[in-house]
């Protein structure tokens, strides 16, 4: 018996979130293809990009503007990569890693290895649970994003298949765990109207990216006004 | 497409810088709360947006179709706690049937 035995809680706990993330692995790939993406472009997205939530996003400014619509990509996937830069925070005081793991930590760093590394009482369990986590989550989402691509490539007009629907569906499941009190819910709500406000009169892919901040300036606007004490008795996201 | 290589790349590189500057900034920085707090806020209203913009957008018109009735479908799976790739795959064949059956948009 070694005499620190990996602690296989969070061994499994890693193995677990990252096949359950990977699977949806195979609904980026099918809909990276759909929005006219060709396998190769998608797969090397999910290797470097590394990031869902970018990732859903850049092929979705790309599938309804087309290479008109590169910069408003570029911008949104860059604009939601940003908590990311909140965990390797957080991560960079808890892995105490330097030189080149530092670069390979930084690639690893996305919501599910920060939340499985954050869940766990002790240093040893938080580091293990940060690489378990973001290693199988990149295989797995790697290796699912080549099963969806492939399928989606053999699928043909993405429509028939419902798959602009399952693009909404993906966004709304990615939002939705953050939906957590009135604050949030407000700001999810304004910024859908005044994106849907902008869409005739802005090309596609600016509506977002202009919205989404103006959103989140309203609501800091709106617990200046009497409306605060109503909104701080939810607390902060 | 060969200019999608330019977004792909400039994207992940994007992507990265955000992920490589929490490693770079000096430790004390992790411990802003405001800014965390700013952080997931933006998050939220993104994805909202992402959300309103795959529903209801159609080049530059709004329109009101299959990918509704689908979406409502996937808030309620969600609601329900069903896992991400279920309500995702439920949409589709949400709006997939529509357009079958019904000749719904």
């Amino acid at each position: 018996m070694p005499k620190k035995p990996v602690n296989s809680r969070v061994v499994s706990m890693s193995l677990g979130v990252g096949l359950a993330v990977g699977l949806y692995g195979t609904s980026f790939g099918a809909l990276s293809v759909a929005s006219g993406l060709t396998v190769w472009q998608t797969q090397v997205l999910s290797l470097f990009m590394f990031s869902g939530g970018s990732q859903f996003a850049i092929i979705g400014v790309l599938g309804a503007s087309g290479p008109a619509g590169i910069v408003p990509a570029i911008i949104s996937a860059w604009l939601l990569g940003i908590r990311n830069g909140f965990y390797a925070l957080r991560l960079n005081s808890v892995l105490s890693i330097s030189g080149v793991v530092k670069l390979l930590a930084a690639q690893l760093t996305i919501d599910e290895s920060n939340a499985v590394s954050a869940s766990q009482e002790t240093e040893e369990d938080s580091k293990l649970g940060f690489w378990l986590t973001g290693a199988a989550v990149f295989v797995f989402w790697n290796s699912f994003t080549l099963l969806g691509a492939l399928l989606g490539s053999v699928l043909g007009k993405p429509e028939t298949w419902g798959l602009d629907a399952a693009a909404a569906a993906a966004f709304l499941g990615l939002v939705w765990p953050r939906l957590k009190n009135l604050q949030s819910n407000l700001i999810a709500l304004m910024a859908v109207l005044l994106t849907l406000l902008l869409v005739p009169a802005l090309p596609s892919g600016i509506p977002v990216i202009v919205a989404a901040p103006i959103a989140v300036a309203a609501m800091y606007g709106l617990k200046r006004t009497p409306m605060r004490r109503f909104l701080e008795v939810n607390h902060d996201a | 497409m060969p200019s999608y290589w330019i977004a792909i790349l400039v994207g992940s590189i994007a992507v990265y810088s955000w992920k490589i500057l929490g490693y770079v900034l000096p430790k004390k920085v992790a411990n802003n709360r405001e800014v965390v707090v700013f952080a997931g806020k933006l998050t939220i209203a993104l994805l909202a947006a992402l959300t309103g913009v795959e529903t209801f957008v159609s080049g530059q018109a709004l329109v009101l179709d299959s990918r509704l009735a689908a979406l409502g479908v996937a808030a309620l799976l969600y609601w329900r706690k069903a896992p991400f790739i279920v309500a995702v795959a439920v949409a589709a064949a949400v709006a997939a049937l529509l357009r079958h059956f019904l000749g719904w948009a």
